[in-house]
């Protein structure tokens, strides 16, 4: 892919404005990227310090630091926060930096909604976090707020978490109908849509998920909150509705949801693996069209998370066996990063670690997933450590180590500045080493019968426990390290050529570093 | 650059951190209100921040539409932007089309699977336990537990004012489009009258829609009270006519600014935006109508 410049027509029609406003009133795709990335690192923070606290609590068997009232309100927010706030922001934050660049467009497509978009999400967590200081406390029935433990047992201040994921989910929609407008109306000529980058690819499909579950998502909050202070019983078998209703529509939402937060780790990835190992991907095709077919499963598997309700055997048996072709389009994607490495020129970078690390530790956890997607071993499964162990296997090294490989792999880009290899190095390995410390081991208390969300545990699990939380802590610390490496490049560092990865690809690498303000606002020419 | 135009990027604009600021609240205010009535110590406060919040979003609209409409006259929008917002604009509606869809999956659910489960079909009951007297039926009169739910007298039939609004939103996606085939002929008179008759057509179904509210209420004891029915009845139509509202609002809007010189008669985007949604809420009318009433 080549690309041709007409530098003269990169003009400054507007630039940066001075001040703090420039970020509040901002249209800038960079600076909304900037701000999303900032964002979900407060969050990612913030839900991790929730993390700590039930990591301390569960250092030892009894009660120790908290009381079970608030270790319920840490388990729900932690999963809320790193859900909503962490993982998706930092994906639409990545999204809005790169995709314009990558296709070669001046900026998103509809940017003021862009900035809306964004500024509904501080609003919509600085409301969710200040549930947990009004009375009752906040919510404390686990992130998937099943009724009725979220309708007829749920604090007052559920109100206020049903509001708060409605303008969540308003930002998410908007976000992703800004996505597909930019990625299907401003590739620059000649980039057709078997041209585009993965990560641009994974991106149209992962918008595509969001418009079609958000609005389920908010359906399902709509009806809690009917339930609760209008009198209807959509979630209340006295009524004549049902309790388990609830969990289809979540899960027909939360399922496509999961696959919201990988597919742009995929396509993040697919993108670094081939730079470092200098090598084109392998089996680009076969990557578009097993991202499509991962989406569509995603549609029809979402009762796997309900094995154990009570279905009849035929919906068993159809979410089983439709769970398991999962593992046919992931097992694609895996065996083309192989490929891809297979005979490459490789070094080993910090991105390229963050990458290779992802495609190990994730398939670990989508293999744990075979087995919760039995439906009579998941019986036994069901509510233990291991769905623990399993989620956190495909969210912190898959979603989360897609987000670090891809800030390394773009920081240079982004700031002008190389960041230091050393320190990255060695975030890499502290956190490698503390989320396998972390989690490998619930795995075992998990199969071992431990329950989830419970703040005491059975004496037997005791080290296997203090393990867990001496990883959790050792991984929570290290991210202090992430923030210090990002100051420290962005403050200065070597200078980034346009082009710092010797195999990399791309139009975001034909631009200067550090990206100017406004870039292709003549579209680039792609052969 | 003779083959491209360039691609109209705003500069700074104070219209989204107002919208976020008025949505914020809005939904404070509103959850502080609904908050205080159930648990019957509201405060005044949660009606004024609503208030606030909703004046805030009026006047965001205004103004960030207005800017949107001076551009357009402006000149500064090209083909390629006329497209982000034609594709804006269908992905909003299949977005709405996914809202409705979570309702209607309410609906159908618990008619197939968790009303005769509950009755006791098939052997995954435990709630018919409960309940080992009900009776699953739809529509479901008699509740599981009919003195929490009392279930209602008798329902809506589809016969008399479903079909006379049935007819009348039909015609008024017919009159829209009228008005916008004279619209593109430059018939600006013809446009006005069809778009004022789809107007009121829209007005009229939403008195009938609140007379027969009233009627389910008083005289059918059909309530958001009455259990798995009337929580589906008045959920699928109460959105309905929510949406219903906007897009009557939004035509007569369009209504307005074609009667001070707006449009031409090939660019008109906004116009088209509006009879999109406008017929997007006549087709769930139909679901509605089938579904909800005669089914």
């Amino acid at each position: 892919m080549s690309a041709v410049i007409d530098h003269h027509h990169a003009d400054h029609a507007h630039g940066p404005a001075k001040g703090m406003m420039r970020w509040v009133l901002t249209t800038n795709h960079k600076d909304i990227g900037t701000m999303y990335l900032w964002f979900s690192f407060a969050m990612f923070l913030l839900g991790g310090s929730m993390a700590m606290v039930i990591r301390a609590e569960l250092f030892q068997p009894g009660l120790q630091l908290v009381q079970p009232e608030f270790f319920n309100q840490m388990t729900t927010t932690h999963g809320l926060i790193m859900v909503f706030g962490a993982v998706m922001p930092a994906f639409v934050g990545l999204a809005n930096w790169m995709i314009p660049l990558m296709v070669g467009a001046p900026d998103m497509a509809l940017p003021r909604m862009n900035n809306f978009s964004f500024w509904l999400l501080p609003m919509a967590f600085g409301l969710l976090v200040s549930t947990l200081f009004m009375e009752g406390g906040g919510p404390n029935f686990g992130w998937t707020f099943y009724a009725p433990l979220s309708t007829t047992y749920a604090p007052p201040s559920v109100t206020f978490f049903i509001f708060a994921i409605h303008l969540a989910g308003i930002s998410s929609i908007m976000g992703a109908i800004n996505i597909i407008a930019t990625i299907l109306n401003l590739r620059a000529p000649g980039m057709t849509l078997m041209k585009m980058p993965l990560f641009v690819w994974t991106w149209l499909i992962t918008a595509f998920l969001l418009i079609a579950v958000m609005p389920v998502l908010a359906g399902v909050v709509t009806m809690m909150l009917m339930d609760i202070h209008f009198g209807t019983s959509f979630f209340n078998a006295a009524g004549g509705g049902d309790p388990v209703m609830f969990q289809h529509i979540f899960w027909f939402f939360g399922h496509p949801e999961v696959y919201i937060m990988i597919l742009p780790a995929f396509g993040a990835v697919s993108q670094i693996i081939p730079t470092f190992s200098r090598k084109p991907l392998f089996g680009y095709t076969s990557m578009v069209y097993a991202t499509a077919a991962i989406a569509f499963l995603s549609f029809i598997v979402w009762a796997h998370h309900m094995f154990t309700v009570g279905i009849p055997i035929t919906g068993e048996l159809f979410f089983m066996y439709a769970t398991m072709l999962i593992a046919v389009p992931t097992g694609v994607k895996v065996f083309n990063w192989v490929s891809t490495m297979f005979r490459g020129a490789l070094t080993f970078e910090t991105p390229m670690l963050f990458a290779i690390a992802f495609v190990i530790l994730f398939t670990i956890g989508g293999f744990s997933g075979l087995m919760l997607a039995i439906a009579t071993a998941d019986f036994q499964y069901h509510d233990t450590y291991f769905v623990v162990a399993h989620f956190h296997y495909v969210l912190v090294p898959g979603a989360i180590f897609g987000i670090f490989a891809s800030a390394y792999y773009w920081l240079p880009k982004w700031t002008g500045h190389m960041y230091d290899e050393t320190l990255g190095k060695t975030h890499f390995w502290m956190s490698f080493i503390g989320m396998n410390l972390a989690f490998f081991p619930m795995h075992f208390v998990g199969l071992a019968g431990m329950p989830r969300r419970i703040p005491d545990y059975n004496i037997m699990f005791a080290n296997f426990n203090m393990v867990s939380s001496i990883g959790a802590f050792m991984f929570g610390a290290t991210q202090l390290l992430f923030l210090f490496i990002v100051i420290k490049c962005i403050k200065g560092g070597p200078k980034a050529a346009a082009n710092p990865w010797e195999g990399a690809e791309g139009l975001e690498w034909t631009v200067p570093s550090p990206a100017p303000y406004h870039t292709f606002t003549t579209p680039p020419e792609v052969k | 650059m003779a083959s491209h135009e360039t691609y109209y990027v705003p500069a700074q604009s104070k219209w989204p951190i107002i919208a976020s600021v008025g949505l914020l609240l809005t939904v404070f205010g509103g959850g502080s209100m609904i908050n205080g009535m159930s648990s019957g110590t509201g405060s005044a406060a949660g009606k004024w921040i609503f208030f606030a919040g909703a004046l805030t979003i009026a006047y965001m609209m205004f103004g960030w539409f207005s800017s949107v409409v001076k551009e357009s006259d402006q000149g500064l929008y090209s083909q390629q932007m006329d497209r982000s917002f034609r594709m804006g604009m269908g992905w909003f509606i299949f977005s709405e089309v996914m809202f409705f869809a979570a309702f209607f999956g309410a609906l159908f659910y618990a008619r197939t699977f968790a009303g005769p489960w509950l009755g006791g079909d098939g052997d995954k009951g435990v709630a018919n336990m409960l309940w080992p007297d009900f009776q699953f039926a739809w529509p479901l009169m008699v509740n599981p537990d009919a003195t929490t739910f009392p279930g209602p007298r008798e329902t809506i039939s589809p016969w008399q004012l479903p079909l006379f609004n049935t007819i009348i939103l039909i015609s008024s996606s017919v009159t829209v489009t009228f008005a916008h085939h004279a619209l593109r002929a430059d018939k600006r008179g013809a446009t006005k009258a069809w778009l004022g008759l789809t107007v009121l057509l829209g007005v009229i179904f939403l008195v009938l829609q609140a007379l027969e509210y009233q009627h389910a209420y008083h005289d059918l004891g059909l309530t958001l009270n009455s259990g798995i029915y009337g929580s589906t009845f008045f959920m699928l139509t109460g959105f309905h006519g929510a949406h219903v509202t906007m897009g009557t609002l939004i035509l007569a809007i369009m209504l307005i600014r074609i009667t001070r010189g707006h449009f031409t008669p090939d660019k008109h985007f906004g116009f088209e935006a509006a009879s999109w949604y406008w017929h997007f809420v006549d087709v769930v009318w139909v679901g509605l109508f089938v579904f909800v009433y005669i089914l």
